[in-house]
This record gives structure tokens, sequence and C-alpha cells, in this order.
């Protein structure tokens, strides 16, 4: 996708996805082939930044491959669990991961789930369009800020309390007591994650940031691990509702699922080894772009 | 056999894993028979046609899979996976209730009982 020519102008005319350089109309195995190569740099660079594969997929598979926007959610949905599933053996093993909170708060992101599976059905897809763009241009603006844990106090909150949520992680120091806080509000703020997800197929990381770092007070390193755990289960609550709508294609779930897989799993072994804050600026200018691109084709109606 | 909440994400950490890897071995096999079949046909994914019935349900996609049809394989093998974390919050249920943790099985199974409307009760 990165240098994935910029054939837009032909977008809004052409019936079939071609082949850009010869106009002939793509057979399946080129479109299998590509979409799978370019959802693997999705997953791989999703994993190597943290940002996550599934925000740019649907724009990948719209704006570059003229695929409907509900198939293109669909396929997205599929993926987003394969990698949140595939990853959890690799975090759980860090010992971050709060299994109560995440269930907990798997109550809220799944009944929104289902309710923006519905929502999906019934509004126009230049709707899902520029809430896509929108939400893309404010996942980039919040990767630009620094991941830095508030200074909570250390007066347990009674709610959280009772919910056995306070938990402690492993840090350099020997294990590292944390307080759960403003639970009510973090439970509403994932059913909006939640919407958001089943209405755009993706895993909702950014508003999670706001409802289990900011409002929560959840340490980084625990709210990540446990939000990745929470992505699949939210992920599949609306996606039985995509396949029986008949919004779940094989022939385009099948290289997305399988590249992101592959990528996420690539970039999650070399994720140790690299420095990734110029990745990580680089990516956050695709995503500004993407973001950009899905509210323009909206506004125009080529979505 | 103790259980703990670690020892308990350890191994929902392998089934999911394991969910995953038998989930894409389906998905490959569709796939290698699809595009065979089928790879050198135009694709078109401009125009929203929706699924064919039998590629919606579970009864239709089992058919078609035992009848060795490459797109009902790869539909089976992404039942599999949106089956996985689905397994994954029944096992935490269990685990809850081995625990003795009386309010959490209740918090596991609405999010189970969500689940499988989601995958069942709309169809």
């Amino acid at each position: 996708m990165p240098k994935a020519a910029r054939p837009a102008t032909t977008a809004g005319t052409s019936q079939t996805p071609a082949l850009w350089h010869t106009g002939r109309p793509m057979t399946i195995l080129e479109f299998t082939a590509l979409v799978w190569l370019g959802s693997f740099v999705a997953g791989f660079l999703g994993a190597l930044t943290g940002l996550g594969g599934g925000v740019v997929l649907v724009p990948l598979l719209t704006l570059f491959f003229h695929v409907d926007i509900r198939y293109a959610v669909g396929a997205s949905l599929v993926s987003v669990i394969a990698t949140s599933s595939g990853a959890a053996a690799a975090y759980v093993k860090e010992g971050f991961s709060n299994i109560r909170i995440g269930m907990f708060l798997e109550i809220a992101t799944t009944l929104g789930a289902l309710l923006g599976a519905f929502v999906a059905a019934k509004v126009p897809t230049v709707a899902i369009g520029l809430i896509f763009g929108m939400v893309l241009l404010y996942s980039a603006f919040l990767s630009s800020r620094p991941q830095a844990d508030l200074p909570g106090d250390d007066k347990p909150d009674p709610l959280a309390t009772r919910l056995r949520m306070n938990g402690s992680y492993p840090s350099l120091t020997g294990p590292r007591q944390y307080y759960v806080r403003r639970v009510p509000t973090g439970f509403g703020l994932m059913f909006g994650a939640g919407t958001l997800s089943g209405l755009l197929g993706i895993g909702s990381g950014a508003v999670k940031v706001l409802a289990m770092d900011q409002a929560m007070q959840i340490p980084f390193k625990v709210s990540t691990t446990t939000s990745n755990f929470m992505i699949g289960v939210t992920a599949a609550a609306s996606a039985g509702i995509y396949l029986s709508r008949g919004f779940i294609d094989p022939g385009l779930a099948m290289p997305v699922m399988l590249g992101v897989l592959a990528g996420s799993l690539l970039g999650t072994r070399v994720l140790a080894k690299t420095k990734t804050q110029h990745l990580r600026w680089v990516f956050s200018a695709v995503i500004v772009v993407l973001g950009i691109e899905m509210i323009y084709h909206a506004v125009t109606g080529r979505i | 056999m103790l259980w703990t909440d670690q020892k308990v994400e350890v191994i929902i950490g392998n089934l999911l894993r394991a969910g995953v890897l038998l989930a894409a071995g389906v998905v490959l096999i569709g796939a290698g028979i699809y595009l065979v079949r089928h790879g050198a046909e135009p694709a078109d994914y401009r125009a929203f046609r929706g699924e064919p019935s039998e590629l919606r349900h579970l009864s239709g996609i089992v058919g078609d899979a035992m009848a060795l049809q490459g797109r009902g394989i790869i539909q089976l093998g992404l039942l599999l996976l949106i089956a996985t974390p689905i397994a994954r919050v029944a096992f935490s249920t269990i685990a809850f209730a081995a625990e003795r943790d009386r309010m959490y099985v209740g918090f596991t199974l609405i999010v189970l009982t969500v689940l499988i409307y989601g995958l069942v009760g709309t169809s």
C-alpha cells in the first residue's frame, strides 16, 4: 500500500479491480496474491508500531482494491480475531494482563459490538466511510502523543475493589500495585469502542486508550495486553452477525486473514529488536492520508 | 489442581493460539482448492451482492465443506476462528467457577450469552 500507485482517478469509473498498468480485469489469483501482500504489510507494520493493522485494512481494500466497504469490514473483523488470538499466548507469558478487568469490560464491548453490527446494516455506506475516516484521524492523533502512565493516587476506588480489579504487575523493582478507578466511565467508553468495532471491523485501540489508560488509569502495559484479549472477543460478537448477513466473503477474507496473521506474527518477533519511533511517525502519516482519502471518497459519494 | 489467574491465562493463551492455527490450516486447504478451480476467473468485489445463503449458516457451510467446495472449506475455517474467542470465554467461566468466584462466573455468562446470540440468534 505504501507505493501502491495512485490510479485513484480511475477509481470512480472502473467496474472491476484492474491491473493498473494493463487495464485488464484482475484474475482471482492475482487479486488474492495482491490482497495477501497488502494485508501482510498492514499486519507487519501494525504489530511493529503497536497501532494495529486492522485500522488500515478497510481503507486499503476500499480505496485501492475497490472492494465494497461491507465486504471489507467483514474481512477485517475476521483478521482482527486472528491477530488478537494469535498474539495472546505471547502476551500472557509477560504477566501483565488482568483477566478480571478484561472480562468485566467485555460485557460492554460485546453489547456495543452487537449494536455496531446492527447499525452497519441500516446506515448507508457513505456514513460508514465518513466515520471510518474520522476514527483514522483520531487514531493518528493519539499515537503522536507520548504513552506515559498518569500519576495515579494510591487510594483504592470502592467499586473497583468490589469488582476485584486492582492488581499488580512485574517491574524491575518487584511487583507494582495499581488501583483501577472510574469504572462506570470506562465501561461506558468501552461500549462505544465495541460499537465502533462492530460498525467498522477494527479493534478500536484508540477508544481503548481513552477508556482504560485515561479514565480508569490502568498502567499502559496492563491495558495494552488486556485489551488485546478483549479485541478478539469483541470482534467475535459482531462477526457472527456479519456472517449470517452474507457480509463475509470467503474469497476476500481468506487472503486478508492469512496475510494479516502472518504479518503480525512476524512483526511481533521483530519488535523486540527494533526502535520503532520513526516507523510510528511514518505509519501515523499513512493513517492520516488514508483518513483524509476515506472522508474525501465518502463526501464525493464514491464509497 | 490449584487454579490461579496466572495459570488460567497461560492455558487460555495456548487455547487461543491452537484455535487460530487450526482455523488458518483449514482456510489454507480451502484456499488451495478455490484457487486451483477459480484462480483464472476475473475478480469482482466492487458490486455488493451478499453471500449465497449456504455460506451464511453453519449447516450450509458444513454441507459445502463436506462437498469439498473451496469456498465452503474457507468459510468453515473462518467459523472456527470466530468460535475460538467464544471457547475462551466458556473456559473462563469454568475457571472462575473453580475459583468459586460467583460474581465473575456471572459476568462471563453474560458475555457468553451475547456471543452466542451474535452467532446463532440473528440468523
